[in-house]
């Protein structure tokens, strides 16, 4: 295929993202998160920190989180094929799962926020241009707050898969923007869920980041047929670890 | 003490958070003009020193007296209740900016501060830092004492007639201490 300019193709890129999963299999870390440092993934190239992160003990406000309650959040939120006047196109589909710390604690009563493109694979957002169809039924925001044994869940339509400007024919696996609080601040993560066996996966270089593939698994939903309800829609399940936290939280806090 | 279970793996925020997750006064923890209200802004550059003109920053801290708020309702403010937590996207020239409260010490003798996350597009997991009030209770601090001069100013703001200021490099000369907690992996 015609290289554009300096214009890498998928070849180019899915030859760097092999080298450094070579270079990472050589050694005898165990990586959990995505490198920061990945110039697969070309807009990192300039917004990654070039030094250590420095190691702090956390303090104050760190060991805290902010608070959410039925003011901040409407049950209805939780539902993305609703408020519109028509149903959304697409696959009807729940996600559900636990969201707990690095202890195993549940996460109760928590803010979780979601994300998404359309069936499609088109975004509200005026930024995406990709001449798929926008869904007038679709806005594909949510939130919702953790129950008292920190799940959460919602309804949704199954994302498509869309093209980048990463590189040449660069497409995304498709996926579902996660926001999570923990009970300490220092546990904040932003993260991406995805959908089992995408043939994407091998040449997406943000999924990539991430170097080690126990840890790419563990952004990988389950298709759960106990969650799929009968004539109504198909069930995935999705649970998520933050990290540890240093404050002893109080029994039933 | 080493956690049990394997923390899940961060991703970018990518380029469309912009309709999702800023909400109605998510960057006024108080109303503008409300007695005692500050302004805490900057501006967040790349390697090259350009504007990062799609970050969101995430804001939370004591209130002035040092208290650590627990009050709900940051997402739907009521205009009198200090939740302690904000979010603000940067503008088309990589400006963010929050109205709050100068934060009080959470301890006696401890140096105040605001922590802040950053998420971008092209960043591939969230940046956590502190911006700290400017002033001589800071020489202190065993964080900034761990670190030598010239990196120790990047987590100090800038005093202004209106409040503070904070810039974010993620790159570059002046970058900007990042830090990691101990409940953190690589």
């Amino acid at each position: 295929m015609e290289t554009v300019g300096t214009e890498a193709t998928q070849a180019d890129v899915s030859a760097e993202i092999a080298a450094i999963e070579s270079a990472y299999r050589r050694t005898d870390v165990e990586e959990t998160q995505p490198r920061l440092d990945y110039a697969p993934y070309r807009s990192s190239v300039l917004r990654h920190p070039t030094k250590d992160l420095h190691h702090a003990d956390p303090e104050g406000v760190e060991l805290w989180t902010p608070c959410f309650g039925d003011r901040d959040v409407n049950a209805l939120e939780s539902d993305l094929t609703i408020g519109h006047a028509g149903d959304p196109i697409g696959e009807r589909m729940v996600v559900t799962g636990r969201v707990v710390d690095g202890d195993g604690r549940p996460v109760r009563r928590q803010l979780v926020e979601i994300w998404q493109a359309n069936a499609a694979g088109r975004y509200i957002h005026l930024r995406d241009q990709h001449p798929a169809p926008v869904d007038p039924n679709f806005t594909g925001t949510g939130r919702c707050l953790t129950d008292d044994d920190g799940y959460y869940r919602f309804t949704t339509i199954k994302p498509g898969p869309y093209p980048w400007k990463n590189h040449r024919n660069a497409w995304r696996p498709a996926h579902i923007h996660f926001s999570l609080f923990g009970t300490e601040f220092t546990q904040r993560m932003i993260t991406q869920m995805y959908f089992p066996g995408d043939p994407l996966f091998p040449l997406d270089p943000i999924y990539q980041a991430i170097t080690d593939q126990k840890a790419r698994d563990r952004l990988v939903a389950t298709y759960d047929h106990d969650v799929t309800t009968h004539e109504w829609a198909t069930g995935y399940r999705w649970d998520v670890v933050l990290t540890g936290t240093s404050r002893t939280p109080m029994e039933d806090s | 003490m080493t956690p049990l279970l394997t923390p899940t793996p961060g991703q970018t925020v990518g380029p469309f958070f912009g309709y999702a997750l800023p909400f109605d006064e998510g960057d006024q923890l108080v109303p503008p003009g409300a007695l005692g209200a500050i302004r805490l802004h900057g501006v967040v550059t790349d390697g090259a020193g350009a504007p990062v003109p799609d970050a969101l920053l995430e804001l939370w801290q004591a209130d002035a007296d040092g208290a650590v708020p627990t009050a709900g309702g940051s997402l739907r403010r009521d205009g009198w209740t200090f939740t302690g937590w904000g979010r603000a996207a940067t503008d088309g020239e990589g400006h963010y900016g929050f109205t709050t409260v100068t934060p009080g010490a959470t301890k006696s003798g401890a140096a105040p501060f605001f922590m802040i996350t950053v998420f971008a597009r092209g960043l591939l997991n969230r940046l956590f830092t502190r911006a700290y009030l400017p002033g001589e209770h800071l020489a202190a601090d065993p964080l900034l004492a761990a670190l030598p001069a010239e990196r120790r100013e990047t987590l100090v703001a800038v005093q202004e007639p209106t409040g503070f200021r904070f810039d974010v490099s993620l790159q570059g000369p002046r970058e900007t201490v990042f830090l990691s907690y101990p409940g953190h992996r690589a």
